[in-house]
């Protein structure tokens, strides 16, 4: 059953990836970390606000749709909400699956479309006190629609 | 009907939730909008893009052109950035 959790809370990736089907010849996973920097300035911080209710079903719909299209036997999203500081965990996208490419392009299938397709909204704050909201990214939506099946 | 606002529009407007009688004649979200945006010159500002707006009624992506029908609760926010 392919899962999702929302939360401030912060995850273990082994403990995370540990929950996936042991038996399953192949998981992958990514991890995303806050950065340091944006646009080469120091960053103090980056807050997550999301859409309670919304987020879940969006997520649950992008797992789900993976679980269809790919040989999956298990997948699993995690993505954190509020304040992070630059090297904390926000995101894990993972996929478990008996071939190693149907674990690796539905793992990168769930990452690309949840920047898209999932409410979240990326705040950031920096080092010298100013603050500004992240613009979408041309590159994201180009890297969600290559997954459109024709 | 409850209507949320996220990210910079909360922060425009000034508040994340209202709860609002749609007046007479309001059928759709494009409708609604355009209400929304005449209620002060702080909904006007943040309303002014509505290119950069996007829509969900009942916690489903909608366009404008939506009907508003039985619909509980309509979300305005901009394009995600998550990941």
């Amino acid at each position: 059953m392919p899962r999702v959790i929302v939360g401030p809370a912060d995850f273990d990736p082994g403990t995370a990836l540990a929950t996936l089907e042991a038996d399953a010849g192949a998981i992958a996973s990514f991890i995303g970390i806050v950065r340091g920097t944006a646009d080469n300035r120091p960053l103090a911080a980056l807050t997550l606000e999301h859409y309670p209710g919304m987020t879940e079903q969006a997520l649950a719909r992008i797992a789900d749709t993976a679980m269809t299209r790919w040989r999956l036997l298990d997948c699993l999203i995690i993505h954190r909400t509020g304040r992070l500081e630059p090297g904390a965990r926000i995101v894990l996208a993972a996929a478990a699956s008996a071939h190693r490419g149907d674990a690796i392009e539905a793992m990168t299938f769930l990452i690309d479309w949840l920047k898209t397709d999932a409410p979240f909204w990326k705040h950031e704050t920096f080092r010298d006190g100013t603050a500004r909201w992240v613009a979408p990214r041309e590159t994201d939506q180009h890297a969600r629609d290559r997954w459109i099946e024709p | 009907m409850k209507i949320l606002y996220f990210a910079w529009l909360r922060e425009r407007i000034g508040h994340a939730e209202a709860t609002i009688d749609p007046p007479a004649g309001v059928t759709t979200i494009a409708e609604l909008t355009e209400y929304l945006a005449s209620l002060s010159p702080a909904h006007q500002r943040a309303f002014a893009n509505r290119s950069a707006i996007k829509t969900a009624l009942d916690q489903v992506f909608a366009p404008p052109e939506t009907p508003l029908g039985d619909a509980q609760e309509l979300a305005y926010f901009p394009p995600f950035t998550g990941g």
